[in-house]
């Protein structure tokens, strides 16, 4: 400022700008924009301590190693038994059965999509696939109950299962994670470079060379993001569980009985009438800890596998 | 060399019939998928068809079958997807021009704000049921497992939704627009304000419709919150006790599958009415989205 006075000196002066007025209005939207940001993170904190709280109050009458090994689960019972196994073992093998179907109809899609629809084919596949996504869980849990047991398992295949039972949530719970597994995927496999498929092809590569041995490996750190996103939706999934699968908790790992995964319980078990500090109540939160803690640890791995094929090609 | 000639001829033609099968095996994939997906409309729609109609809409629900309708749960949804979007848009938007405009993301809290949100877009539902019942429902809010508690719950599911759809749509906005409105003397808020929101609203716009149209078929949150399955009359505030068109549909399949009445077809003709609601709101989603698209 004293510069330009004293260089315009003499000659006509130059219009004084000085520092900008202070804007009061502007510093107030701002801290509002950060308070909204902020809400997300309260949410996060909200769900910690919530979960935390009870879950600490839970141990004080429950073992921690007898929750966590104990193969008993009677909670509602007196007096009860709190051995979270069973659940742990319905959650994963309807996940694994959710995986058996998910992964390969979900890669395929998203090989078909990447490499051989052209792109009129596939902007029409694309929506049809994601409706699968937008349809609420609870009408695949009627589809599962009504519908894919009695006809298809039962009727169809001939198969001995319960009308309750693993498989048909498993398999049905699989269709629901397809596009996302397949539109993660699909996008890690788009972000190959074309460099690398025309080397292929230059070397005589067919298109089925290429896409297996060329794209599905580039592309591999994505596509396991794909599949753990899809696995840590299917942990979390209630309702297709709750109603096809029945609600017994069940070490066993024959997929034709029912079972019950840790977020059906919390279904089940939930409900306005639960009253605040009973053993039922801090059950709920216990085991919506393990349940949150499971999918966490799958999300943040997942995210660490998309940044690393991100970082490499883009 | 004739013999050689025919090797190489049956080697390509094995390619050829291997890429075909693989190609084939590649659209199997995708069509078993929509397969599934139209036995499961076909299905419902077979089951339900028949008593979706005016008297299933006005009724109430009832202890026979054949006169119980959804009239309690429709309003519920309603409601509760008016609470959800009154939160929503302005927290998501507030949140979406944060991040964008005014966070320099190279700091540690801009950062963490935005693995939060990644992370909550994967938190499973029936989890932030348990933050809604522990927070809103009873605790410090004690607000009761009324409408506002079950719009609030659904509300902080799918924020995250609108919060990356209004960023995209903001990210979407080419900087000379703001150069040039920064230029002429505006504010950076006037900036966001006038030119900026204006051409990021279809793009946002689009983001709130498919962040509630998540939020109204969610069944878990609200059991777990608390919702009522047997409701006969509309809510009448925010202090409501409510039940919603998902928590009806659990509440008949339950029935149906303990044989108790025929319930299934009236299942099935919520779930009817469930998925023209979300057909129509996909609808209005994309036609905005194709309407008022902009090419910069």
């Amino acid at each position: 400022m004293e510069a330009s006075t004293t260089t315009a000196a003499g000659t006509r002066a130059v219009p004084e700008l000085g520092t900008a007025r202070r804007r009061w209005g502007e510093d107030v939207i701002k801290a509002l924009l950060v308070l909204a940001a902020l809400i997300s993170v309260l949410t996060t904190t909200g769900i910690v301590i919530a979960l935390l709280r009870e879950t600490i109050d839970f141990f004080g009458s429950v073992g921690v190693w007898d929750f966590l090994s104990g193969g008993k689960w009677t909670p509602l019972f007196e007096p009860g038994s709190f051995g979270v196994r069973p659940l742990v073992v319905g959650t994963f093998l309807i996940t694994a059965i959710a995986l058996v179907v998910a992964a390969p109809l979900g890669l395929g899609a998203a090989i078909y999509l990447s490499e051989y629809a052209r792109p009129r084919v596939r902007k029409t596949i694309k929506p049809v696939l994601e409706l699968l996504a937008g349809v609420p869980t609870i009408v695949f849990g009627y589809f599962a109950l009504t519908y894919f047991t009695p006809n298809i398992l039962q009727d169809l295949l001939h198969l001995e299962v319960n009308i309750f039972n693993a498989l048909s949530a498993g398999i049905i719970m699989g269709f629901m994670i397809i596009p996302t597994v397949a539109s993660v995927a699909e996008d890690a496999m788009s972000a190959v470079p074309h460099s690398l498929r025309e080397g292929a092809y230059g070397l005589g590569a067919s298109k089925l060379q290429v896409s297996l041995r060329v794209v599905l490996p580039a592309a591999l750190s994505g596509i396991v993001a794909a599949i753990v996103l899809g696995v840590s939706r299917a942990v979390g999934e209630t309702m297709i569980v709750l109603l096809a699968s029945g609600q017994v908790a069940s070490n066993s790992v024959d997929p034709r009985e029912p079972h019950f995964s840790l977020a059906s319980f919390i279904g089940s078990t939930a409900g306005g009438d639960t009253p605040t500090g009973s053993i039922e109540y801090k059950t709920i939160f216990a085991v919506g800890m393990l349940l949150f803690v499971i999918t966490l640890v799958m999300n943040l791995i997942s995210i660490r596998f998309v940044r690393r094929y991100r970082q490499v090609y883009e | 060399m004739s013999a050689h000639g025919q090797v190489v001829g049956s080697a390509k033609r094995s390619r050829r019939a291997k890429d075909l099968g693989f190609r084939l095996l590649l659209l199997a994939c995708i069509g078993l998928s929509i397969l599934l997906l139209g036995m499961l409309l076909l299905d419902v729609v077979g089951d339900g068809a028949g008593h979706l109609n005016a008297d299933f809409i006005s009724s109430f629900t009832s202890i026979s079958a054949d006169k119980a309708g959804v009239q309690a749960a429709l309003w519920g949804t309603i409601w509760l997807m008016a609470v959800c979007a009154l939160f929503i848009v302005p927290v998501g938007v507030a949140t979406a021009i944060y991040l964008e405009e005014y966070a320099d993301s190279e700091r540690w809290y801009n950062r963490l704000i935005e693995v939060n949100i990644q992370n909550l877009a994967a938190v499973p539902s029936v989890v932030y049921g348990i933050l809604g019942l522990a927070f809103l429902v009873r605790g410090p809010l004690a607000l009761g497992s009324t409408i506002l508690a079950g719009g609030l719950t659904l509300g902080l599911l799918v924020l995250p939704v609108v919060i990356i759809a209004g960023r995209e749509a903001i990210r979407a906005v080419p900087p000379s627009i703001r150069e040039g409105s920064l230029a002429l003397g505006a504010t950076q808020w006037q900036t966001i304000r006038r030119q900026v929101l204006p051409a990021a609203v279809p793009g946002i716009a689009t983001g709130v419709i498919l962040a509630l149209s998540r939020a109204i078929g969610e069944t878990a949150p609200l059991i777990v919150v608390g919702a009522a399955t047997v409701i006969a009359f509309n809510p009448s505030g925010l202090d409501s006790d409510f039940t919603a068109l998902p928590i009806q549909i659990y509440d008949w399949i339950s029935r149906a599958s303990n044989d108790v009445n025929n319930y299934k077809p009236l299942a099935a003709a919520a779930i009817l009415l469930l998925m023209i609601i979300l057909v129509l709101m996909n609808s209005v989603a994309i036609w905005l989205r194709n309407r008022y698209e902009q090419k910069w």
